[in-house]
């Protein structure tokens, strides 16, 4: 799950992180009494979306920039109205671009220098890692790929937890050296950790991470992601959970128990397991077809999930066929069959269908469907399958 | 032959008083895994389904009925718990079949698994299976038969196409490890190559890997060095988009690292033979390794 930079702030500051003073606000009445808690002589407007590269996006108005950073109350009002309520498009938003229903005023911090940090957890060693580079401000995948001396990695022992050598390894990686500065590092970067660990957070990033004129350090800029596992110990996290920046479907799909991710394919498909799902997408794109979606329905498969699964899918305009790719482990193709054949009477099914079972009672739950009257092509394999789906989406 | 769990294997169900667990706990008994004991804290004293001794604490069931291996079908948010309980009693093996634990408590688990000789296998997998002897876990018995082929995999349902695949061409498998979808896992397919490498009963591998992380690469490189022992694999994700977590919390591409591309040239790389579908994976071994 992800928050929006204004709620992450908030988060900085309950953990003594420090964040330029700033608003979030949802509607022009209350732009006026935002601005004016901002202090100094500019001001920064930010437009708050789930989705990187705010400041070089364009609205779908033509307007130019998510954030921006004005030298008068009133530049920063028209500049807020503008981005309320637009759509913003950004090179991770997709064309379709992500409406603004929030708009966040704060402070223009002087910046001396900028910097990246992050704490996400390592997989290869299953350690909580901190990055720190000297480059800030800049796509962190890119220095990486580039100049991979700028980049250091400090990892912290979640049983041992965090020590003050580590944090020094990452000052001095910084070059942020003054007795003052290690201190204000220090104690934020024990807030950092304490944030990560007590939130489960999945990642933590501040780009850019910044020292002002005056040598105090700051962040400017804040992102971060929650292990949606643990989500159930933090209902003060669920809470800042905007539906509106997620597809209407997931949403959907994730309130039946199923696992949805659209995609901008013409075939749909209804899979039992995660590995299994993502390899029915990839044979259908082998045989010359493109998913419209991932779909997990579990371990399950009863009528009322397959029930739902199918009105999702169906919702997606683009679908023009669906393929439906069950292995029955434990449970018998029997039932998966009773579930297919009933939720096709539940939903209005007027596109190519083509079912592959496998694996328990197979055979019954063939029959099964060869005599339900449905309109559908049964298939002997998964190869099989694919190219049938494909086949009849090309006629 | 085979690796982790076999004739010797003296299991104790965690959780198995629930719902699901009973179901599949009941399964494996059928298929003749020797289950010795229960776990549920709170109904010690008390019999599973006229069949085993509950006890209150894993400590007990090793105690009392010798048990060596663990199977966990405890919820999500005690399941940690009950992993880091059974690798304190000195369990051997245990298998953690729970879908949904929290990353930050794995992270914990797994530094006690550094400090102990238990071996954890998942959490969210299928479990793992010695076909005709023991099979602990969910996965289905009736599509494996006793053979030669180990088989290594993340995916459940994804492990039992490839196993139905050998079976039904008239291949055995000698183990099947379902190591689990999760970005922290107590085995990983490096170790599952390692054990399959070692067991002479293993004649070929089949490892069946994912978009995310680098597991596939690492057991890629030890395989170019050390394995001599036909290997076919095959990668689930060439179609996910960067960014999007499909299903599995480890299924996902992060910047260039972890794609299907980057993991099926570090397979090849390595001499291993790569299905182009999941309609292929044995037909790929099989060309590679005659049984």
């Amino acid at each position: 799950m992800n928050i929006h930079e204004y709620q992450a702030k908030e988060l900085f500051t309950q953990y003594g992180i420090p964040v330029p003073a700033g608003k979030a606000v949802q509607s022009v009445d209350e732009f006026q009494a935002a601005i004016d808690t901002v202090t100094g002589e500019k001001i920064v407007v930010k437009s708050q979306i789930h989705a990187g590269g705010r400041g070089k996006g364009t609205f779908t108005d033509g307007y130019k920039g998510g954030v921006k950073v004005l030298d008068s109350r009133e530049a920063a009002f028209e500049a807020g109205k503008a981005m309320l309520g637009n759509t913003l498009v950004t090179h991770q938003t997709g064309p379709k671009g992500r409406e603004v229903k929030t708009v966040y005023f704060t402070e223009a911090s002087k910046i001396a220098k900028e910097y990246y940090l992050a704490i996400l957890l390592d997989r290869e060693n299953s350690q909580p890692v901190f990055i720190a580079s000297t480059e800030g401000g800049m796509d962190i995948e890119k220095v990486a790929a580039e100049t991979p001396e700028k980049i250091t990695r400090v990892h912290v022992d979640p049983a041992g937890g965090l020590h003050s050598f580590h944090k020094r390894k990452i000052a001095f990686a910084l070059g942020l050296t003054t007795k003052e500065q290690l201190k204000q590092l220090d104690k934020l970067l024990t807030g950092l950790y304490n944030l990560f660990w007590e939130k489960d957070c999945s990642l933590v990033e501040i780009n850019p991470l910044i020292t002002t004129v005056d040598g105090d350090i700051e962040a400017l800029d804040a992102k971060m992601n929650f292990d949606s596992n643990a989500l159930y110990r933090h209902p003060e996290i669920v809470a800042m959970r905007d539906l509106g920046e997620e597809d209407p479907k997931e949403v959907e799909a994730s309130k039946a128990g199923l696992s949805y991710i659209a995609l901008d394919g013409n075939i749909a498909c209804l899979v039992n397991g995660a590995g299994l799902a993502m390899a029915t997408m990839d044979i259908i794109k082998h045989f010359g077809g493109n998913p419209a979606n991932f779909l997990d329905v579990g371990g399950g498969g009863n009528e009322q999930q397959v029930t739902e699964a199918f009105r999702i899918i169906l919702s997606d305009a683009n679908v023009e066929g669906i393929l439906v790719n069950i292995f029955g482990g434990i449970m018998s193709c029997k039932t998966i069959a009773l579930g297919i054949i009933g939720a096709a009477k539940n939903v209005e099914l007027n596109v190519p269908l083509v079912v592959r079972l496998e694996g328990n009672e197979v055979k019954e739950g063939k029959k099964l469907l060869d005599e339900s009257g449905l309109k559908l092509t049964s298939a002997d394999s998964l190869a099989d399958a694919a190219k049938k789906i494909v086949e009849l989406i090309q006629k | 032959m085979s690796v982790l769990v076999g004739k010797d294997t003296r299991v104790v169900g965690q959780g198995i008083t629930g719902k699901a667990g009973t179901l599949h706990a009941l399964n494996n008994i059928a298929y003749g895994t020797n289950y010795v004991a229960a776990v549920t804290p709170g109904k010690g004293g008390t019999t599973w389904e006229d069949k085993l001794p509950i006890f209150n604490t894993v400590h007990d069931a090793v105690e009392k009925e010798g048990a060596n291996t663990s199977v966990i079908f405890v919820p999500p948010p005690f399941a940690a718990d009950g992993i880091l309980e059974a690798i304190d009693a000195g369990i051997e093996t245990i298998i953690c079949i729970t879908e949904g634990i929290p990353v930050r408590d794995m992270t914990i688990v797994k530094d006690a698994l550094k400090k102990s000789k238990t071996r954890l296998i998942g959490p969210n997998c299928p479990g793992i299976m010695t076909p005709g002897i023991c099979n602990i876990g969910i996965m289905p018995g009736y599509i494996a038969q006793p053979g030669k082929v180990g088989v290594v995999s993340r995916s459940g349902t994804l492990t039992y196409e490839a196993m139905y695949q050998l079976t039904v061409r008239g291949h055995g498998q000698s183990t099947c490890i379902g190591i689990g979808g999760d970005p922290v896992n107590g085995t990983s397919h490096l170790d599952a190559v390692k054990l399959f490498n070692d067991d002479p009963a293993t004649e070929a591998i089949i490892l069946i890997g994912e978009i995310g992380g680098s597991a596939e690469e690492e057991a890629a490189a030890f395989i170019k060095a050390n394995v001599k022992k036909p290997v076919a694999a095959f990668i689930a994700g060439t179609t996910a988009p960067p960014g999007r977590r499909m299903g599995h919390a480890g299924a996902i591409v992060s910047g260039s690292s972890g794609s299907a591309e980057t993991k099926i040239a570090a397979l090849k790389d390595a001499g291993i033979a790569v299905a182009p579908t999941p309609s292929e994976i044995a037909d790929t071994l099989l060309e590679i390794y005659k049984g």
